[in-house]
């Protein structure tokens, strides 16, 4: 089954990636509000139910994927996978 | 009676490359360095365990994230569980903190720049086995040499746990309060971002403030003042035996020192 972990800086963490790219988005003229960097990780993964699957992935995210302390993750199941 | 030599040990995780120099500065405090690879499931019998700056597994995903799974550090934990003493200079602080030895973490600097240069910093605390020979508010000049140092301070951090910081106006990389090195809560683990394992030898210029005679890598066990002039006239001759030791421009006041020509 495949899935995508998307993991991203809690809200009010510095992140300075962020701020780097809000800022050149302004100066090239796009007017936006708050860019927030995070990263994107495709895993394929043995489990055969969602649920077992979703579990897993869980256990991945706070043990290494994500930084509990600093960072939010958010799982996505492709269904079809 | 002969004085027993302290062996430490310097963990080598693919991607360090401070490790040379991290055993270079204990052999030069009078330690006995060990060197400790990543694979290994044991440790030796050591009196202190030392993981070195670089950028332990290309520093994926998260700085220090990978290297804390890696066997050694699973020894190093138990070491540390059991009272022993584990100092993590700048990668081995972020490792130390993935690893949850230490509080908080350390993300990309504030500045987005990788940042090399000499920074004071302020002693907070002087009651641990790495900064016994400090005095309390003394100030310390070490080279800083990372990409991610901005400290993350856990709001529930006892403010007893900040051992060192960047001395106002000195803070490199935005890290909240200032932080440049916390000690675990026992007090045996200690982890810094400022490297003072360069900040031992008076050919690197650190002659003037050869703090580590009073301070940090030493050992509890025995920390004498090996930076006498004696000792940096030898390391002096060594490297310009070698071929390498030519000062970068002629300065007073340091004995012995000739040109390499």
């Amino acid at each position: 089954m495949k899935a995508t972990v998307l993991v991203r800086p809690k809200a009010g963490i510095l992140d300075p990636q962020g701020e780097a790219v809000e800022s050149s988005l302004r100066q090239l003229g796009f007017p936006v509000g708050e860019a927030r960097v995070g990263r994107v990780i495709d895993l394929e993964v043995s489990a055969k139910d969602p649920s077992s699957a979703r579990a897993e992935i869980e256990r991945m995210c706070e043990r290494l994927l994500a930084n509990p302390l600093i960072e939010s993750y958010e799982i996505e199941l492709a269904e079809d996978g | 009676m002969k004085e027993t030599q302290p062996r430490i040990g310097v963990v080598v995780f693919p991607g360090s490359n401070d490790d040379q120099d991290a055993a270079w500065a204990l052999g030069a405090l009078g330690a006995e360095p060990v060197r400790v690879w990543h694979g290994d499931e044991a440790l030796p019998q050591l009196d202190g365990v030392v993981l070195p700056g670089g950028f332990s597994y290309g520093d994926y995903l998260r700085a220090g994230a990978l290297a804390r799974f890696s066997p050694a550090m699973q020894a190093v934990t138990e070491f540390a569980a059991e009272g022993g003493l584990v100092l993590g200079i700048c990668n081995g602080f972020q490792i130390l903190c993935e690893a949850g030895l230490l509080p908080g973490i350390l993300r990309p600097n504030a500045s987005l720049q990788f940042i090399c240069r000499d920074v004071t910093v302020v002693v907070e605390r002087t009651d641990t086995p790495f900064t016994a020979r400090c005095e309390p508010g003394q100030e310390l000049v070490i080279p800083v040499k990372h990409g991610e140092g901005c400290y993350y301070l856990p709001p529930d951090l006892p403010q007893e746990q900040i051992a060192l910081r960047y001395a106002p106006g000195h803070n490199p990389n935005g890290s909240e309060q200032d932080v440049a090195g916390v000690v675990s809560a026992e007090g045996n683990v200690f982890g810094l971002m400022p490297h003072p394992e360069h900040a031992v030898d008076p050919l690197l210029g650190s002659s003037p403030r050869s703090w580590t005679r009073r301070a940090s890598v030493s050992t509890p066990a025995r920390s004498s003042a090996l930076l006498s002039a004696p000792y940096a006239r030898r390391c002096q001759e060594r490297a310009f035996a070698r071929g390498r030791g030519a000062p970068r421009a002629p300065s007073a006041g340091a004995p012995g020192r000739g040109r390499a020509e």
